[in-house]
């Protein structure tokens, strides 16, 4: 295994000391903010050996973990440290070489908790990419510094941009293998930039590293020098993502009525939910959707307490100041700024299933906490993910994306998923297998 | 207004997701149950509960998997906080299904009952017909957890298809399932250790004293503490001797192992952990050691 200590004698491991203070760092601050990352790309491109260092150059590897990489490794025969053995952790990912679903990693800097959602990036796992994108705050897409802009570059970028991921860090990967060249970066930089005008994406970054060899991964490069801006992990702990959140249109869905009826609480009512947009106070007059009906806020419960104002994405029961006929399904809003109530959805859908989605297809469809069954009314077209054209279809087979018309058998109460990535998205699930099917992104909506 | 302030912490983000999952649950499902080990991480789920559902009851019982050979500490404790928070404890216990036949004991001084659980386990949701069952796994725990989805769902032999799997995509659950078929929720599926220990500090929760330093009669056994008990035979050149240990898990006497420890206090524990450098199944699970793929293969066949 000469591979491997060459590796660790190449990165830049923190030593001892420096941990030691970094974790007791961790002890006294609990009040880091946690960001969720999507990666996606293939083995050739890097990306297990650049989670692999983040983790690693951020002390978040185990020892027996990596006791077991380095087992596993030899047994193998790779004859380098193969750290996608710490994500592939089932049996068949192990015994063939590859990744076959989302797995989810976590490490912790001072600043920040990180939770990665890493996914092969082929074509055949577009669903477990869009799966990985759904909740993340930043994506990270991996360019190979040799072969510039590829169709998997430009595919990660399009499922970034149609889940509405908000940053976005373009890696350009393996400078060590062009002489760490700043003409070879500023070339992709300009074509991805070029790309990127035909997409939805409010912020992009690129950093030229060396995953392998640790260069602006974790610290600064001095190989590249004529890079001035920060390494990779500094622009994962200070991104700002408090923005990225709806705090302009209250969204409460709600989940479940609280009514003790004991003796101690025998009136309470409490209208529980997790906040998908706006801002909640006490005095706040909202209209219960599809319904209508009218109140007041009273006041904002949780278990420690009356809250002055609640924001996404927390979890409380809000009390109203009269009585009205709200359950489940149930959209709370401002009267001045609702969303749309509506049968009729025009979304981009991808479609995860075996079994294609054809025109007067019939399924579940499930939006906030409201249920309905939904048929295909048009598939007006499938986009070619690696071009963006868009391509007449028949049908949507397994990892194809289009644009969809559908009805619902009850309105549900919808914002383009653009606005509000909660009240915007659904998932669809077929009757026979109860399997997810599709995931659904809104574009609008009609009554 | 500066939105600078409608900032949450990682703690708060966790919990608001864990809250949200469920309710979700109570609200989707006929018969949900909580599996309530003693442990740290299902002292965390109870908690969640309350934030989710106090000042209502829960709209589910909790139920216990009960071995026999737990840590008498912990069946106390259990004991305690379930009367405590005033909710409905159901105890599945190993000893009947061994007693009816359904399993058998394993012997020699390697015996365990961590096994034969999973028999209890899927015998208990099946006679009460439980259609939903908390967990308190989390995804840094283990190869094999990492890629379980929150909702995991189980055929009717309670069996987990890793390949076949449901998307989980935004905060959409799909809790669809046929008659005989149940689902396994996970809530702090995307929690650390860490995470669980500075809540269980923030939050001032008790827990088992064994998770505290204390001195015990233990021997060493594949490069692990175990305590001497009833439960364990020793092997030859095993010599019992008095140390300082905590707990770092809570499962079966015979395959939990300690850590020599001196933190007495919830900030020395919070200290050791975030300073550790082998994970809590490595160091102090045997139940895990048996192949590269054990967890996976229990798992198929119904386990936690």
């Amino acid at each position: 295994m000469k591979a491997i200590s060459e590796m660790q004698d190449n990165g830049s491991v923190p030593a001892p000391a420096a941990a030691a203070t970094q974790n007791a760092y961790a002890v006294r601050r609990r009040n880091s903010e946690l960001l969720r990352i999507a990666t996606a790309g293939s083995v050739d491109d890097g990306k297990s050996t650049l989670i692999g260092r983040l983790l690693h150059d951020s002390k978040s590897i185990f020892e027996d973990q990596m006791e077991h990489v380095v087992q596993t490794s030899e047994r193998r025969g790779d004859g380098y440290l193969n750290l996608a053995l710490l994500t592939d952790g089932l049996r068949a990912e192990r015994e063939q070489g590859i990744t076959i679903d989302v797995a989810y990693r976590y490490f912790a800097t001072p600043r920040r908790k990180f939770i990665i959602a890493d996914t092969p990036g082929h074509e055949q796992y577009t669903r477990n990419m869009v799966t990985g994108a759904s909740t993340a705050d930043v994506s990270i897409v991996l360019v190979d510094a040799r072969k510039g802009v590829s169709e998997q570059t430009r595919r990660h970028m399009y499922i970034a941009s149609l889940l509405r991921i908000p940053h976005l860090i373009v890696a350009v990967n393996k400078m060590d293998l062009v002489n760490y060249d700043e003409d070879v970066f500023y070339t992709i930089l300009e074509e991805v930039t070029n790309w990127s005008s035909r997409l939805q994406i409010p912020d992009i970054t690129f950093v030229p590293i060396s995953a392998l060899h640790g260069d602006n991964v974790v610290d600064r490069s001095d190989a590249m020098q004529w890079y001035g801006a920060a390494p990779l992990l500094y622009h994962l702990e200070h991104v700002v993502i408090a923005q990225d959140r709806n705090l302009d249109d209250v969204r409460f869905p709600v989940q479940w009525v609280i009514r003790p009826m004991s003796d101690s609480h025998h009136d309470y009512r409490g209208y529980a939910g997790q906040i998908a947009g706006g801002v909640i106070r006490p005095g706040t007059k909202i209209v219960a959707l599809p319904g209508g009906q009218r109140t007041t806020v009273a006041a904002i419960d949780t278990y420690k307490g009356e809250l002055e104002a609640a924001f996404p994405t927390m979890s409380v029961a809000l009390r109203f100041t009269n009585e009205i006929d709200v359950s489940r399904g149930d959209m709370l809003v401002e009267a001045d700024d609702q969303p749309t109530t509506a049968r009729e959805l025009e979304a981009h859908i991808c479609w995860m299933s075996d079994r294609p989605m054809s025109p007067r297809g019939k399924y579940a469809i499930k939006h906030t906490t409201r249920s309905a069954r939904a048929i295909v009314e048009d598939i007006e077209h499938r986009v070619d993910i690696n071009t963006l054209e868009h391509v007449k279809a028949d049908q949507l087979n397994l990892n194809e994306i289009g644009r969809v018309r559908l009805r619902c058998s009850a309105p549900l109460v919808v914002d383009p998923y653009a606005r509000n990535r909660t009240t915007g998205s659904f998932i669809l699930i077929d009757e026979s297998t109860n399997d997810t099917v599709g995931a659904g992104m809104i574009i609008n909506a009609t009554s | 207004m500066n939105p600078v302030h409608y900032e949450l912490s990682h703690l708060e983000t966790l919990e608001a997701e864990s809250i949200h999952i469920f309710r979700e649950v109570a609200a989707e499902f006929e018969r949900p149950v909580l599996l309530f080990s003693g442990g740290k991480d299902s002292i965390v789920l109870l908690r969640l509960a309350e934030k989710a559902f106090r000042p209502g009851k829960f709209p589910f019982p909790i139920m216990h998997v009960d071995t026999g050979h737990n840590f008498p500490e912990v069946i106390a404790f259990r004991d305690r906080i379930v009367s405590d928070i005033g909710e409905r404890l159901i105890v599945a216990s190993v000893q009947d299904s061994i007693d009816k036949g359904r399993v058998t004991e394993e012997t020699g001084p390697r015996a365990s009952r961590n096994r034969l659980q999973t028999t209890t386990l899927l015998d208990a949701i099946e006679e009460h017909g439980f259609d939903a069952a908390f967990g308190g796994a989390r995804r840094d725990e283990e190869r094999a957890r990492a890629k379980e989805r929150v909702f995991s769902f189980r055929d009717d032999f309670g069996q987990w298809d890793p390949k076949r799997q449901r998307p989980e995509l935004w905060t959409l659950y799909n809790g669809n399932i046929r008659k005989g078929e149940h689902v396994r929720v996970f809530p702090i599926s995307n929690w650390t250790e860490l995470d669980v220990w500075q809540y269980i500090a923030t939050e001032e929760l008790e827990i088992p004293s064994i998770y505290y330093s204390h001195e015990r009669q233990v021997f060493a056994r594949d490069g692990m503490l175990y305590a001497e008990n009833d439960f364990i035979e020793l092997m030859d050149g095993e010599v019992p001797f008095s140390e300082s240990v905590r707990y770092r898990t809570v499962g079966d006497m015979t395959c939990t192992g300690a850590v020599r420890s001196t933190a007495t206090t919830l900030e020395d524990v919070v200290a050791e952990i975030a300073a550790t450098r082998i994970t809590e199944r490595g160091e102090t699970r045997a139940d895990d050691r048996v192949t590269e793929a054990a967890m996976e293969d229990r798992k198929r066949e119904g386990y936690f």
